[in-house]
C-alpha cells in the first residue's frame, strides 16, 4: 500500500479520525476509572478524617464552604458533636501546603495529616511527623486561639523542625488560618457544640514552652 | 532483523538516559528515589510500547505533512489513558509521581522513537524497539534513582544501609540529581568503551 | 578564544610562582588561625588540619590513581589552600567526617573532575562549603560560641551568630538588633561563627600581607566591601530597626574572608581590572540581597559561585589590553 499523499483532502480526514478514536477510547477508558477515582479520594478523605479525629466511629457530615476553607462537622456513632476537620492550605518552601486538621468543640487540636506537600525530603517534608503526639513540635491538644501559635523564633510557643523554619511558619500559619475563620468565626457553622463533653477548663494552659532548642538557619 | 539484537541496542547503544541523553525531565524530576526511577520508567516504557505498535501500523495512512501532529494527539490518548488507569488501580503511585506522568506526552523519547524507528519499521520490530528503548530508560532512571537514595538517605528501595544522619542531603535535591548523572554518564560510557 | 590572553593565571607565570602565591596565600590566612584558636580553642586547630590533610591526600590519591600523573600536583600548595578555607567555612565543632567529606567534594568533584588547578569552574573550598550546608544543614549551622577556653572542640556550647540576628530582624523580631555584639568584638573575633570568619581584624592583615606581596590587587575585595557597606547603609537609612548598620554588616559572617580570599581566587575571577569591579560590585550586591531576602542569613559563599559562573562571560567583555591598566605582575 502507498503512503497517502498530503493533500488536504486526506489530511483533515486522518486528523480527524484519529481525534475521533482517540476522543473515544479516552471517554471509554473515562467512564470505566472515574467511579473507582472517586471512590479512592472519598476513601483518602474518610481516612484522614479518622485520623485527624482521634477517632475511628465517626460520622462525617456534607462539607460545607466556609470562608474558603472546607469543613467536614463530625460527629460520634451516637450523634454527639465531636468537632469538626478542616482542610487549609499555604505556600510553604517548595510549594502548596495542604493540611487537614482536626478541632474538637473548644477549638483544641485533636489531630493533623498533610495531604499534599513539594517541601524538601529530609527537611521541610518532616512536617507530616514533627507537629504530632509526643514529636519535638507537638501541637495536639493545643488551642491555636489561645497560646502563641508561631514557631519559637518568632517568639511563639512551638519548636520549629530543624533548620526548616519556612515550612513550620506555613505549616502554622495553615492550621492559625483554618481556626480564625473556621472555628473563630463560625462557631455554628462548625456544628459543633458549645456543650461538648470532656471539654477542658477554661484557661487551661494549653502551650507549655518546650525548651528551645531551635537553630539558626 | 534480529529482535534480540534491537532489545540491546536500546540498553546498551542507544540507552536513552546515559548515551541519547533524551527525556532530562523526567531522568532529573523523578530519580529521588529508586523505586520512583523504576516506576516512571515502566511507565514511560508502557506507553512507549503501545505508541510504537500502534504508530508502526497506521504510519501509512498518515501523510508526511501532519505526521507529527498525529503522533502526538495518539500519544497523549495512551498517556492520559495510562495516567487514569494509574489514578484508579495504583493510588500509591499517584501520589509520588503523579505530577510527571503528564510529561511522559512531551518526553523526547517518546516521539524520537516514533519519528526514528517505528514510522521506518513494521510493527513487531517496534514493539521490540520499545522494550529495549524502554528497558534502558528503566535502568538508567533505576540506576540513577539508587545511587541518589543511597547517598542522600542512606536507603535503598526504601531498605536502610546505614543512618540516615550520614545521608547527603544534597543528593535527593535537584542538584545532586546533576552531579550523579553526569558521573553515571562518564562511567557509563567508559565501561561502554 | 584563539588571542594570546596575558593573564594572571597560574599557568603564565614562571615555574615556581603558582607556589609561591599558593604559599603566601597561606601564610596570609595563619593570622585568622591564631585569632580563630584564641576565639574557639583547639578545635580550630584540629578541623584546619584535618581538613588540609584530606584535600592534600585526595589531591594525591586522584592525581597518582586515576589520572596516573607522575607530576607533584600537591606540591604546589593549591590543595593545601584548599584544605585551609575549607576549613575556615565550617563551625569549629564540626564532626570530624563532614570535614573528610568536605575535602573529598572540594577536590574530587569540583577541582580534578573538571582537569586540576586552572580548569576548576568554581572555587573548590566554597563548592564544597555550599555542598555540605545544602547536604548537612543542622551540623554546618550550629555554631559553636567564642571564648570557651582552649580545650573546646565537639562539645563546645552553641548559640546564634550576628548574621542570624540580623536575619531576624528583618523577619519582625525589634529586639533582635539589640542583641548583636559590638563592633570591637566583632572586629577582634569575639563573636560565634564559622572558624575562620569572625576575627575580621586578622583578615585585613591577611589583605595587606596579599596587597604588598602583590599577590592579588585592592580591586575585588575593596568593590565588593564598599558595595555591601554602601548597600546595606542604604538600608539601614530606610529602617534602622530592621537593617542593621553598615559596619555591623561589613564585619559580620564570610564577608572578609570571602572578599579577600575567596573571590581572589585566581581560576575563578576575571583577569583584568574593569572586569574585576564588575565582579566585585555583583558579589557584593548579590550577597546583600540574599542576607537580607534569602532564606539562608549568609549569602557571601552563594555570591561568589554565582559570580564565579560568570566569570568567563566576564572575561569575554573586559579583555585586558596587551599593556593593560592592570601593572604587571611578578
Amino acid at each position: 500500500m502507498e503512503k497517502l499523499k498530503s493533500s488536504l483532502t486526506n489530511m483533515l480526514l486522518v486528523l480527524t479520525l484519529i481525534a475521533v478514536i482517540a476522543g473515544g477510547a479516552l471517554a471509554m477508558v473515562n467512564s470505566v476509572t472515574a467511579p473507582q477515582i472517586e471512590k479512592i479520594n472519598q476513601e483518602n478523605l474518610a481516612a484522614g478524617i479518622k485520623a485527624v479525629m482521634g477517632s475511628d466511629d465517626i460520622q462525617v457530615a456534607e462539607p460545607q464552604e466556609v470562608e474558603g476553607f472546607t469543613s467536614y462537622a463530625v460527629s460520634d456513632a451516637q450523634g454527639n458533636a465531636l468537632g469538626c476537620a478542616v482542610t487549609s492550605s499555604t505556600n510553604g518552601f517548595g510549594g502548596e501546603l495542604k493540611v487537614l486538621v482536626g478541632f474538637n468543640a473548644e477549638g483544641d487540636i485533636l489531630g493533623y495529616t498533610v495531604l499534599q506537600t513539594a517541601e524538601t525530603p529530609g527537611l521541610g517534608a518532616k512536617a507530616a511527623d514533627w507537629f504530632q503526639k509526643g514529636a519535638k513540635g507537638d501541637i495536639i491538644g493545643k488551642n491555636p486561639g489561645k497560646c502563641n501559635f508561631t514557631v519559637s523564633k518568632d517568639g511563639g510557643d512551638i519548636d520549629a523542625i530543624t533548620a526548616s523554619t519556612i515550612t513550620s511558619r506555613a505549616f502554622l500559619l495553615a492550621i492559625k488560618n483554618a481556626y480564625d475563620n473556621v472555628i473563630a468565626k463560625h462557631d455554628g457553622a462548625t456544628g459543633a457544640s458549645a456543650q461538648a463533653k470532656n471539654c477542658k477548663a477554661e484557661g487551661e494552659a494549653c502551650c507549655d514552652s518546650t525548651e528551645c532548642d531551635s537553630i539558626n538557619e | 532483523m534480529n529482535y534480540f539484537k534491537i532489545i540491546i541496542n536500546g540498553i546498551v547503544k542507544e540507552n536513552p538516559t546515559f548515551v541519547l541523553l533524551l527525556g532530562m525531565c523526567p531522568t532529573l524530576g523523578t530519580t529521588s528515589s529508586a523505586l520512583n526511577g523504576m516506576m516512571m520508567g515502566l511507565a514511560t516504557m508502557c506507553v512507549l510500547i503501545v505508541s510504537n505498535f500502534l504508530i508502526a501500523l497506521i504510519k501509512k495512512l498518515i501523510p508526511d505533512m501532519v505526521r507529527i501532529p498525529s503522533y502526538i494527539v495518539v500519544i497523549a490518548s495512551l498517556v492520559t489513558i495510562l495516567q487514569m488507569c494509574i489514578k484508579a488501580y495504583a493510588p500509591e503511585i499517584d501520589k509520588s509521581l503523579g505530577l510527571f506522568i503528564p510529561l511522559i506526552v512531551v518526553n523526547c523519547i517518546i516521539l524520537g522513537r516514533a519519528e526514528s524507528f517505528a514510522a521506518k519499521n513494521n510493527p513487531v520490530a517496534s514493539i521490540f524497539d520499545g522494550i529495549g528503548i524502554g528497558l534502558g530508560f528503566t535502568l538508567g532512571l533505576t540506576i540513577l534513582g539508587s545511587v541518589r537514595e543511597v547517598l542522600g538517605t542512606g536507603c535503598i528501595f526504601g531498605t536502610s544501609l546505614y543512618s540516615e544522619d550520614y545521608g547527603m542531603l544534597l543528593f535527593v535535591l535537584a542538584p545532586g540529581a546533576f552531579l550523579a548523572l553526569g558521573y553515571l554518564i562518564a562511567i557509563f560510557n567508559k565501561l561502554k568503551g | 578564544m584563539n588571542k594570546l590572553v596575558v593573564s594572571l593565571s597560574p599557568h603564565v607565570h614562571s615555574g615556581d610562582s603558582v607556589a609561591k602565591n599558593m604559599y603566601w596565600v597561606i601564610a596570609a590566612l595563619v593570622p585568622a588561625l591564631i585569632c580563630s584558636f584564641i576565639s574557639f580553642g583547639v578545635g580550630a586547630i584540629i578541623t584546619t588540619a584535618l581538613s588540609v590533610v584530606s584535600c592534600v591526600f585526595f589531591e594525591w590519591a586522584i592525581t597518582k590513581f586515576i589520572v596516573k600523573s607522575d607530576k607533584c600536583t600537591v606540591c604546589d600548595g593549591s590543595a593545601a589552600l584548599t584544605g585551609v578555607l575549607l576549613a575556615f567555612n565550617m563551625p569549629s565543632n564540626i564532626a570530624p567526617w563532614i570535614v573528610v567529606l568536605g575535602a573529598f567534594f572540594a577536590i574530587g568533584v569540583v577541582k580534578m573532575t573538571f582537569g586540576g588547578l586552572g580548569c576548576n569552574l568554581f572555587n573548590p573550598a566554597l563548592a564544597a562549603r555550599a555542598f555540605l550546608l545544602i547536604s548537612f544543614p543542622v551540623q554546618m549551622t550550629t555554631w559553636p560560641l567564642a571564648g570557651q577556653g582552649f580545650g573546646s572542640y565537639l562539645d563546645a556550647e552553641t548559640g546564634a551568630t550576628p548574621l542570624a540576628l540580623m536575619s531576624q530582624a528583618f523577619k519582625g523580631d525589634v529586639n533582635a538588633l539589640n542583641q548583636l555584639p559590638d563592633a570591637w568584638d566583632m572586629l577582634i573575633g569575639n563573636t560565634g561563627g564559622c572558624l575562620g570568619e569572625v576575627c575580621a581584624l586578622a583578615m585585613l592583615l591577611g589583605l595587606v600581607i596579599l596587597l604588598v606581596k602583590k599577590v592579588i590587587t585592592w580591586h575585588i575585595p575593596v568593590s565588593i566591601i564598599a558595595t555591601v557597606f554602601v548597600l546595606t547603609g542604604i538600608l539601614n537609612l530606610i529602617n534602622p530597626v530592621q537593617f542593621a548598620n553598615p559596619v555591623a554588616e561589613v564585619l559580620s559572617g564570610g564577608l572578609m574572608l570571602g572578599a579577600i580570599f575567596m573571590a581572589t581566587d585566581y581560576v575563578t575571577s576575571p583577569m583584568c581590572a574593569k572586569g574585576q569591579l564588575v565582579y566585585g560590585i555583583a558579589i557584593g550586591a548579590l550577597t546583600v540581597i540574599i542576607r537580607t531576602f534569602g532564606a539562608y542569613p549568609e549569602g557571601m559563599s552563594f555570591a561568589i559561585l554565582i559570580m564565579n559562573a560568570f566569570t568567563p562571560l566576564i572575561n569575554q567583555n573586559f579583555k585586558p589590553k596587551r599593556f593593560g591598566e592592570v601593572p604587571a605582575k611578578k
